[in-house]
């Protein structure tokens, strides 16, 4: 925003009101905590539920896509809560990078709740999973919008809170089971977050991520920013799942209903990733510098003991869930390159990862639905049941595994070049050889489950195909003419390592 | 001042620290309500400990007229403290129901979303 309004008393206040235009910028976060708060309400009216839902997601995304559009034409969007002016209220500043993520969020969450009219039994909707996935709603995309790194790490637990209650819906032993492991993990790893946030605080003083990024380089010399930065990557790291502190997810993502899964694996893990992209290549990228022969090592622990751990699983959910990790690990590669294309292949990557593992445990679900089972030992004759669903499936492997004409090779791509060009050929050989090993367990997973005879003699009723079309469309499309969605991730990587005109949007007076 | 703190805060942090790397959920959560603990008196500490006066600017002033506590970071710990007090009671509850269902409070024996006998992925078509 530019400050409209004069200034008031010493410059800290802005004394007219604020723009009408600057409120698109909490507008997401508005809705979802609105609509969370009357699906509570409407607890009782179990029918009207996944309506109002799919509704305020629809709403959701339009604010969304209009304020990307809007950040595209005229840069960062800002609005500080309170009319104080930054540094001493909370900002919420979008830029390509957080917009946009959000946008592709706000779609996959509106595909899952569109999914789960037919997923979500009463049940289900009696304890309450549209007003959890409202909440959580809020969460995402408070955290990729939010200006203020305390307040990042409310949205996290805003989210975190939310995704509890999404996970242990059903009260099943193996759901209890997995969300302890999930909660205690998780719980530790925001603590850490925060540990590092208490660091940043005593030095810099100020928790403005745009101030922050200003001031870090007057403090290299006093102040132990390598730790910060350090402490932020086990954070996020953990957050991310990747590889030392990953261990929570497998234990639990296969455990809850497909559309929470399809969530978690689409959402969840992205924002541990976009939040190491703003801390570490934003606001300390000399830091990010020193760790990255670390990060460099954590990324290929990750992609590749993530694939060999999918090899191993006979449940298809679990697969799914590892195959999670190692796009973790293709991500953390290119922040450990940090250059403009390595970080907008992460970027890309994250947008196609988003979508693509959502669709896999979307397609878990219609596997079910058509075979009868989760297991590999079981599954069979798909391909003979339904065709479609077959080359539908197909389609949403060959992008996971990252060939043509699927979303994931382009990111790959990116990122491979980005290594070569930086002289570390051996990382480009780990991404290739994460993406072999990609191919070859799920086209075990093709043999078996579609190619096989079928192995029992049940008669599985017809998928919902609706939503995993829905997203199966927009992840060839991204696959065939990606140019649009490389401009603005290069647009959002050039943002964040050039942080001039995100710092200038937040001070437009030139900072202080 | 900020010194003892240090100490203090480093002493809850090995408590918080050793009681996690136990095998037992109720230790793990009893840890991570004392590590919760320790980053909330971390946050206080970084934010400088000063003793002079209350941050109150008096009536007929524009500005603190001297050095004065900073009120930002008990807002942050206040704003920690219910975080992470809602967080342990479910955790807590949490707990509790997986030692009704599981039978158990040792993570070893907590193999129900993992079983131990899970079958390998056939290796033949």
């Amino acid at each position: 925003m530019a400050v409209s309004g004069e200034t008031g008393t010493f410059g800290a206040v802005l004394s007219g009101p604020v723009a009408t235009g600057d409120w698109l910028v909490i507008a997401p976060v508005v809705i979802a905590i609105a609509l969370g708060a009357l699906l509570l309400m409407l607890r009782h009216h179990l029918r009207w539920q996944a309506a109002f839902a799919s509704g305020g997601l629809l709403l959701m995304l339009a604010t969304n896509a209009t304020l990307l559009a809007r950040v595209l034409s005229d840069g960062p969007l800002v609005m500080t809560m309170g009319r104080w002016l930054p540094p001493f209220g909370i900002s919420f500043a979008a830029d390509a990078l957080g917009a946009g993520f959000a946008l592709v969020a706000t779609f996959v969450a509106l595909i899952c709740a569109v999914f789960s009219a037919k997923d979500i039994d009463t049940t289900g909707r009696r304890y309450g999973f549209y007003p959890f996935l409202m909440l959580m709603m809020a969460g995402v995309n408070g955290a990729f919008l939010t200006g203020d790194i305390f307040n990042l790490y409310v949205w996290f637990e805003v989210f975190l809170i939310a995704s509890f209650g999404l996970l242990i819906l059903g009260s099943e032993r193996a759901q209890i089971d997995g969300a302890t492991k999930y909660g205690i993990l998780n719980l530790l790893a925001t603590a850490l977050f925060l540990v590092a946030t208490a660091y940043l605080y005593g030095a810099f003083g100020t928790l403005n991520m745009a101030d922050i990024a200003t001031k870090a380089s007057g403090l290299r010399g006093s102040a132990p920013l390598t730790t910060i930065a350090a402490l932020y990557l086990l954070a996020f790291g953990m957050k991310a799942a990747a590889f030392p502190v990953n261990f929570w997810l497998p234990a639990s993502y296969h455990t809850p209903r497909l559309v929470t899964a399809a969530l978690f694996g689409g959402l969840l893990t992205k924002i541990g990733i976009y939040a190491l992209l703003r801390t570490l290549v934003m606001i300390f990228p000399v830091e990010r510098l020193a760790l990255s022969p670390i990060i460099v090592w954590v990324a290929v622990a990750t992609m590749i003991l993530g694939v060999m751990g999918a090899l191993a699983q006979t449940d298809i959910r679990r697969m799914f869930g590892f195959l999670v990790i190692s796009g973790v690990g293709i991500m953390m590669a290119g922040l450990a390159l940090g250059d403009r294309a390595g970080v907008s292949g992460t970027i890309l990557y994250a947008v196609h990862s988003m979508l693509v593992m959502a669709a896999l445990y979307l397609l878990a679900g219609a596997m079910r639905e058509t075979g009868g089972s989760f297991l590999l030992t079981e599954l069979g004759g798909i391909y003979r049941k339904s065709p479609f669903l077959t080359t539908v499936a197909f389609l949403i492997f060959l992008a996971a595994a990252g060939l043509p004409p699927g979303s994931g090779l382009w990111p790959k791509v990116m990122i491979a070049r980005a290594s070569i060009e930086a002289g570390e050929g051996w990382l480009a050989g780990a991404i290739l050889l994460c993406g072999f090993l990609t191919t070859i367990a799920l086209g075990r997973v093709f043999v078996l489950a579609f190619w096989r005879d079928a192995r029992q003699a049940h008669v599985g009723g017809d998928a919902a195909y609706g939503p995993l079309v829905a997203l199966a469309v927009p992840i060839v499309v991204l696959g065939i003419f990606p140019e649009q969605v490389v401009r603005i991730a290069d647009l959002a990587s050039a943002g964040l390592i050039d942080s001039t005109a995100y710092v200038r949007s937040v001070f437009p007076a030139g900072g202080n | 001042m900020e010194a003892v703190f240090s100490v203090l805060v480093a002493l809850f942090f090995a408590v918080g620290i050793y009681l996690i790397l136990s095998r037992h959920i109720i230790r793990i959560v009893l840890g991570i309500a004392v590590f919760g603990n320790a980053v909330n008196l971390l946050i206080f500490t970084s934010g400088r400990i000063t003793r002079e006066a209350a941050p109150i600017i008096p009536h007929h002033l524009d500005l603190l007229p001297g050095p004065a506590a900073n009120p930002l970071p008990q807002a942050l710990i206040l704003t920690a403290i219910v975080i992470s007090f809602s967080f342990f009671a479910f955790i807590l509850v949490l707990a509790y129901r997986a030692y009704q269902e599981i039978g158990v409070d040792d993570t070893i024996g907590m193999r129900i979303s993992e079983p131990r006998d899970d079958a390998p992925p056939p290796m033949g078509y």
